[in-house]
């Protein structure tokens, strides 16, 4: 295999892949490759501009909010005027200021928390995929048995148990989601392992950390950004989740704990849709943002996943069995 | 090879099994303190938290305990609610019995318009209709149900005249006792919207995953024979396409079971709606160590089960999955 494979042939990540038949990308051209391939789809232009807005929000908002956004400045749940465009809170708070800093607070917990799932799931493929053997089938026959465990329910006992912290709640919700993250980054991890310069590396006399730190983790790595950024989304989503069963962090203004803090203050009785309506509008803003980017970059880098779904991510699921060749 | 294969599905959904119960132990008596000192409710004085530990054995060691909870297991018995102090399943089942139908009706639209939608976007391909239908999808995909739920309440319950909240409407069968069509009838308005969110939450789901299955099928060349036979574009499509495309579609539709359990958390906790997942908010509140633990076990062994399931149906829908 040659380090200017041509990207056509890049395929399969399903289960058992073997290292013939997986992704064999071009090594140099790839950088550029995800970029153009970002910048020439529409939908992940849109994505990485709604992005771009709300994490500049995340990032500046809060600096140049005035006092607490919790502060009352007029009458519970009041209607939006021109005063308030968006309306107040059931604590008579303004909701954009409430929303800047559920901005800061949702995106945090959505980053850091996929950044714990990509180190660990990172981490066991990587292990899984370099050393093989009797080290890969613990660790996935592992990982097997924890993807088909429920996430949400477990994940909302965890977070009975020993949540109602942000630094819990990330945790919990980086230790739930690494599996599938594995699965992806060993089968990757089994096709680099085999290329002709890793080899040539290897008989040159290589240590391990060395090809793995300089040979495979470059090749893994866009392949592990693509799926953070779909791991961000699906754990915003998971903050939420947790934050509406009155599970989030008691002090941190997340959107997902505006949606519940209004729907505990009664908005339904007093009508109050716009304390409800516009957190998960920025939530749901937010989550397709990062699937469109992800999924465009995870198509990119391997157009076999064209047909691999959006759903696999959040059904986790073992990606499907592969068809036999066609003669 | 037959027999191997299903052999190998039983045992490893055994084995999670196993470990599905391991962890459910290791997270509920793990805990700092435990189960009973965080107990809340009116009757827990001192003397009841001292006899409950005694009772659930907490003062034994870890392993006597994990041995005590498996043989409990192993009776049937996951234990007893702290706070009603019944038999936590007789908490569940009820529960179980109405929250089952709710899946049912709001998996089974999702379904349905799922492939209705999924089979005409790939058909379309490319076109307006395949784009439109793609964002659709993709917005549904990305939104909380429990927002949705809420968006619902707000803008559709009061214009359409669905009830919002409960499981029956509380004046019914207070002067007479309601007939069967009375009675169905109002229980079914109430699970309409329930359902319709989880619909809608899996309509999205669904959709991307027929649309994609179809759009692999369509290029398949026994499509393309049919084509060349001049077969009608109807029989292409569901015939040759669709019929093969359910493959991977039924078992993602199995394997979402895990997502839709937990949709019914926050969708049934938003609707008030008494089922499991209304029952587990309930749970949380009281601290009601064991009921959770007994929901979290019944809930995951239906999902290893559904995965055995999907596992053996894709088996033998596809016979050439062996390995």
């Amino acid at each position: 295999m040659s380090l200017d494979q041509p990207l056509q042939s890049a395929e399969g990540l399903e289960l058992g892949t073997t290292p013939e038949d997986a992704a064999g990308l071009g090594a140099g051209r790839r950088p550029s490759f995800i970029r153009q391939a970002v910048i020439t789809q529409p939908q992940a232009i849109v994505g990485l501009a709604i992005l771009g807005f709300f994490v500049l929000v995340a990032l500046v908002g809060p600096a140049l909010l005035s006092q607490d956004p919790k502060t009352k400045v007029g009458p519970v749940f009041g209607h939006p005027s021109a005063e308030w465009p968006l309306g107040l809170d059931g604590g008579g708070a303004n909701m954009i200021p409430l929303l800047i800093a559920g901005a800061r607070v949702s995106l945090e917990v959505g980053f850091l928390a996929a950044l714990v799932a990509m180190f660990i799931g990172g981490s066991v493929g990587l292990a899984s995929g370099f050393f093989g053997g009797r080290i890969d089938t613990v660790l996935m026959r592992f990982t097997d048995y924890i993807l088909v465990i429920p996430d949400i329910p477990l994940m909302v006992m965890a977070a009975a148990l020993f949540g109602r912290s942000l630094r819990n709640i990330i945790i919990i919700i980086g230790i739930i989601y690494w599996t599938s993250t594995a699965r992806l980054i060993r089968a990757q991890v089994l096709s680099v392992r085999e290329r002709v310069y890793v080899k040539r590396s290897r008989s040159l006399g290589a240590g391990n950390n060395r090809l793995i730190f300089k040979h495979i983790l470059p090749q893994v790595a866009p392949l592990l950004i693509a799926n953070m950024v779909l791991m961000v989304a699906l754990a915003i989503f998971a903050e939420t989740f947790i934050a509406f069963l009155g599970l989030g962090d008691p002090s941190a203004i997340s959107w997902g704990k505006l949606i519940e803090n209004a729907f505990t203050d009664h908005a339904v009785l007093n009508d109050a849709w716009w304390a409800i309506l516009w957190p998960g509008v920025c939530v749901t803003l937010v989550i397709l943002a990062c699937t469109m980017v992800g999924q465009s970059m995870e198509d990119a880098l391997n157009p076999r996943l064209r047909v691999g779904h959006l759903s696999v991510n959040r059904f986790r699921v073992r990606v499907l069995p592969r068809k036999p060749p066609k003669p | 090879m037959r027999s191997d294969y299903v052999i190998k599905r039983v045992l490893f959904a055994l084995v999670t099994v196993w470990v599905a119960i391991t962890l459910n132990f290791l997270l509920f008596r793990t805990l700092p303190g435990n189960a009973v000192s965080a107990l809340r409710c009116r009757a827990c004085t001192e003397q009841f938290k001292e006899a409950q530990i005694k009772e659930l054995g907490l003062d034994e060691s870890k392993w006597t305990q994990y041995k005590l909870y498996v043989q409990d297991l192993a009776h049937g018995n996951l234990g007893n609610s702290l706070t009603t102090e019944g038999p936590v399943w007789d908490e569940i089942k009820p529960a179980l019995k109405n929250t089952l139908p709710m899946i049912i009706l709001g998996t089974g639209f999702s379904i349905i318009f799922g492939i209705l939608a999924g089979v005409i976007a790939s058909w379309r391909r490319g076109t307006w209709v395949d784009r439109g239908n793609m964002w659709v999808s993709l917005a549904f995909y990305s939104m909380p149900p429990q927002w949705l739920g809420l968006m619902l309440i707000f803008f559709v319950a009061t214009a359409v005249g669905l009830p919002q909240s409960g499981l029956a409407s509380p004046d019914l069968g207070v002067l007479s006792s309601p007939s069967f069509a009375e009675y169905w009838s109002d229980r079914l308005q109430h699970m309409i919207l329930p359902a319709l969110t989880l619909g809608l939450v899996l309509y999205g789901d669904y959709t991307l995953i027929v649309r994609s299955a179809m759009l692999e099928t369509l290029g398949e060349d026994y499509v393309l024979t049919a084509r060349a036979k001049g077969l009608s574009n109807w029989a292409i499509v569901w015939k040759h396409g669709l019929r093969n495309a359910l493959l991977p579609i039924v078992t993602l539709v199995a394997l979402s079971l895990g997502f839709i359990i937990g949709g019914t958390f926050t969708i049934e906790y938003v609707f008030s709606y008494p089922g499991v997942g209304y029952e587990t908010v309930q749970a949380i509140d009281r601290r009601d160590y064991p009921v959770l633990q007994g929901i979290f076990l019944l809930l995951t062994m239906s999902v290893i089960l559904f995965n055995l399931i999907a596992d053996l149906l894709y088996f033998k829908l596809d016979p050439r999955v062996t390995s």
